[in-house]
């Protein structure tokens, strides 16, 4: 796949995953692909089977998105919604994010930055798990909840752990 | 933005990853996958209680990632290998997530551009406001 080479997901402190991706394209583009509803429907689909059906933006601080996608299968519907905080085009978007069902309390905050050199464009995407909420509700009841303080260095120390658990 | 149950972790994964969240807890861990050992062998380079060790340690079983053994006497606790594998599959899951919407994302762009190019050489850039055009705007809350 192209590109997939520069893709990267990792743990940053305890409450942040950091996802980063460079595409071959000018950024105003790709910040066009992440805020116009025809064009986010054609990519942001999830999983093979899945649509998104509902797709709605109003693209200015305090303004409101709504994300519903469908299984073409079962029928199931997962929904999911926030209120952008920052917009600024083409560069950078902030906005908080909820699922429908949510598992974790409280809202994440969602930041996208675009960074464009010689046509390409580094994508830096920041999920930050930060209400306190959520981080109370993991220190008190790590059965309930867990994902907010949970990547920290997870990606490199879960495969080398498992290794050593099977040779052990 | 993972519309998707499997990248959704379970209430088990959730225990999983909070227990997996405590630096400690993670040391400990990495013992244990070198062999199991008793409470009082894992305190010792903690520079940590007893009972402060066991609460640990009663994060990590509840979560499955520890067990004890036979040894009645030592108790001694041991890696659960399973757990520490379907959270590492959980996150192998959430990258091949992403993957696939950046790949569909790949192809969008180059769409885009094509369309753009197109325009270009037609001279028509100018005239069609296809809604593709990035309108400069700055808000902030």
């Amino acid at each position: 796949m192209k590109n997939s080479g520069t893709f990267n997901i990792t743990a940053h402190g305890d409450r942040e995953i950091v996802v980063t991706r460079v595409f071959d394209a000018p950024r105003r583009l790709v910040f066009d692909a992440y805020t116009k509803p025809e064009l986010v429907k054609t990519w942001l689909l999830g999983p093979d089977g899945w649509s998104m059906p509902v797709c709605e933006i109003d693209l200015r601080a305090g303004g409101k998105y709504r994300y519903v996608w469908k299984n073409d299968a079962d029928g199931s519907e997962m929904g999911m919604r926030g209120i952008y905080r920052e917009v600024v085009a083409p560069e950078r978007i902030v906005s908080t994010e909820v699922f429908d069902e949510a598992w974790y309390p409280g809202d994440a905050v969602d930041t996208i930055a675009l960074v464009e050199r010689d046509g390409k464009t580094t994508l830096t995407q920041t999920i930050l798990y930060n209400s306190r909420d959520t981080r109370d509700a993991v220190l008190k009841s790590p059965m309930k909840t867990g994902m907010a303080a949970s990547y920290d260095k997870l990606e490199k120390v879960l495969p080398a752990l498992e290794r050593e658990a099977l040779s052990a | 933005m993972e519309p998707n149950s499997y990248v959704r972790p379970s209430p088990h994964l959730n225990a999983t990853f909070a227990a997996l969240a405590d630096p400690t807890r993670r040391a400990i861990l990495a013992r244990l996958a070198k062999g199991e050992a008793s409470v009082t062998d894992l305190a010792e380079p903690f520079a940590m209680s007893q009972p402060a060790i066991s609460k640990h340690l009663k994060v990590l079983e509840r979560a499955g990632l520890i067990s004890r053994g036979q040894d009645a006497q030592r108790r001694p606790r041991r890696l659960e290998p399973r757990a520490l594998r379907d959270a590492s599959r959980w996150l192998e899951n959430y990258r091949q997530f992403w993957e696939a919407q950046f790949g569909r994302l790949d192809a969008l762009l180059h769409d885009l551009q094509v369309t753009e190019s197109t325009r270009d050489k037609t001279g028509l850039k100018t005239g069609l406001k296809t809604g593709l055009k990035t309108k400069s705007k700055k808000t902030t809350r």
